[in-house]
């Protein structure tokens, strides 16, 4: 039996060798040792720019290593991939998503055929089912076919309910799963060698911050997160920052728009005046702001009617 | 020939008040216009008159969430015409059930306006058809584009969806310019509910999570009707009804609603003399 497995492994490992020598690598940056990100355009998901919009990465250890999100598409994922082999042979153990979310889970079925274990949050298999279908309906109209016609939904199979350590061999990740935030499967990754913290996207910079969870929530994931005891912090969106410094613009931008939606309701406004007024002076402060505030603002709206 | 039949068994689904546990997402958004086997199926073929000064709909171009977009319907009729608006109608045409709510409206209570909010799942033309005293219909019709980005007509926090089922909340709006004496009000009503579409499949169980949904709401001050909605899964989670009235001196105010799986939830709140 093992002498089966292992052949079938050789013979997995050579046709992923054969089709990756043509696939051109995802540029990475080691902002850490032993630890790389793709930086994702601050941009909608496109045709254009495959999908790759989020920051996606890898950690190496002795022994193994770990993704962390697999891009906006199947084909940043194997760029991902390509992008990995040409640095390591160490074998890829983990793929980590810290959320359900297109730009971070399209990429999964590049890794789904090697015997690696998917890793998320106790929420992320329930929102991929409920979500997911709807994505990969809506970014068809934006990404065309040809791009969507070969993600697949993998869920986790290596549930995080609270914390998780894995170890990748002199290296160990402390993930953390997080009460509804941004989503309501936020998952953080911190590489405990070099201070370097994942947020996902509970932490945005430049990009405009997406409300698709919990807005009280996510201040307390905030004030927690700010706890974290990182040196640096990849955010979901935006470039690698100092610790818990990146947290600032994004804290501000989330108080302002729950205090104006406050404002908006206890004057007895319709949900449509969010829309259109709330967090209105952060505009000039962050990019694709007409694409996100305003549903930032229902959403939060409806939330805080709550309260 | 597909797409068809099953979009048929959608609304009878609906508007029998059967579960839509086992429908799929429709196809192709914009494969054909659906309106027309729509007002066959939901109006029974009655002809179809211009709603231009009777009714109008209200919903922003773009849905900024999919899940949550608010929907105003306001009637036109001037105060002395003889017709009165007996029911509402509001139709998502490419929704998995198009037909979104009905709301009647109380004999007494003069309801000029009626603001909800719903799942949008696709680019589509909405409908609202006032059925009017004199017995006939009246259409009009806004379209609205389907949000992009990760925003999905699904709940956003799965669990205080659950948490917060069958509570409810009344409010009460001060209409600037409009004294009590007028007995002009405007209310809210919000009701704890995930409204949940089934229209997913369970990841462990591989069956499609059964719709659970408000179907009626009843809306009275003291024993006299000011609303009643028969709703279905394209009303948002948590449903949410905004609308006007006119006073008729009453001290109490009832909100009765009922869901797919049988529960009853009931409040009553004091009005408060001022109307705000
Ligand atoms: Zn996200």
């Amino acid at each position: 039996m093992v002498h089966r497995a292992l052949l079938a492994a050789l013979a997995i490992l050579g046709a992923s060798t054969i089709s990756l020598a043509q696939q051109p690598e995802l540029s990475v940056t080691e902002i850490a040792p032993g630890l790389f990100v793709h930086h994702g355009v601050t941009e909608l998901m496109t045709r254009q720019n495959d999908g790759a919009i989020a920051n996606v990465g890898f950690i190496i250890g002795d022994n193994a290593v770990a993704v962390v999100d697999t891009g906006g598409s199947v084909r940043e994922g194997r760029q991902l991939l390509a992008a990995i082999r040409a640095r390591t042979a160490k074998p890829i153990r983990y793929v980590i998503n810290t959320h359900g979310h297109p730009d971070h889970v399209f990429g999964n079925a590049a890794f789904s055929n090697d015997g690696i274990t998917f890793v998320g949050h106790r929420n992320l298999p329930r929102a991929l089912a409920t979500h997911g279908p709807f994505y990969i309906d809506a970014f068809r109209r934006t990404m065309g076919d040809e791009l969507i016609d070969e993600v697949r939904l993998v869920p986790p199979t290596l549930l995080v309910d609270g914390s998780l350590k894995l170890d990748l061999g002199s290296r160990s990740l402390a993930l953390r799963a997080w009460p509804a935030a941004h989503s309501d499967n936020d998952l953080t990754v911190l590489d405990e060698k070099t201070g370097t913290l994942f947020a996902g996207d509970l932490v945005f910079l430049d990009h405009t911050p997406v409300l698709d969870g919990n807005l009280h929530g996510w201040l307390s994931a905030i004030g927690e997160l700010s706890a974290v005891p990182a040196l640096r912090v990849v955010p979901g969106h935006g470039p690698v920052s100092g610790w818990p410094a990146g947290l600032a613009d994004e804290r501000r931008y989330l108080e302002t728009l729950a205090s104006d939606i406050r404002a908006l309701i206890g004057r007895g406004e319709q949900i449509r005046a969010a829309a259109d007024t709330a967090a209105a002076t952060e505009r000039s402060h962050w990019q694709l702001f007409d694409d996100f505030n305003a549903r930032n603002a229902t959403a939060a709206f409806s939330e805080i009617e709550w309260e | 020939m597909f797409g068809l039949h099953f979009r048929l068994l959608c609304v009878a689904g609906v508007l029998s008040g059967i579960t839509g546990a086992t429908l799929v997402q429709a196809a192709g958004p914009d494969a054909y216009d659906p309106w027309p086997l729509l007002a066959q199926d939901i109006f029974e073929n009655r002809p179809m008159n211009d709603g231009a000064g009777v009714i109008a709909i209200e919903m922003p171009y773009r849905a900024e969430d999919a899940a949550i977009v608010p929907v105003t319907l306001r009637t036109l009729l001037p105060l002395d015409d003889s017709r009165r608006v007996l029911r509402i109608t509001l139709v998502i045409d490419q929704n998995p059930a198009p037909m979104a709510a009905k709301f009647e409206l109380g004999p007494e209570a003069r309801v000029s306006e009626i603001s909800t909010r719903v799942r949008v799942n696709n680019y589509t033309d909405v409908h609202a058809v006032a059925e009017l005293s004199d017995g006939k219909l009246y259409m009009t019709k806004t379209y609205v584009k389907a949000s992009g980005g990760c925003s999905a007509p699904a709940a956003k926090n799965a669990d205080e969806a659950k948490n917060r089922l069958g509570q409810m909340r009344y409010r009460q709006f001060a209409k600037p310019g409009q004294g009590p004496v007028s007995g002009f009000r405007e209310a809210q009503i919000m009701i704890g509910h995930p409204n949940n579409s089934g229209l997913q499949m369970d990841q462990v169980t591989q069956l499609y999570i059964p719709a659970f949904f408000v179907n009626e709401l009843r809306l009275w001050q003291d024993d006299s009707l000011v609303l009643a909605v028969e709703g279905g899964i394209s009303i948002s989670e948590d449903p949410n009804i905004r609308f006007t009235y006119v006073s008729n001196g009453a001290k109490r105010f009832r909100a009765e609603a009922k869901d797919t799986e049988g529960h009853l939830f009931q409040h009553e709140w004091k009005i408060d003399d001022s109307g705000i």
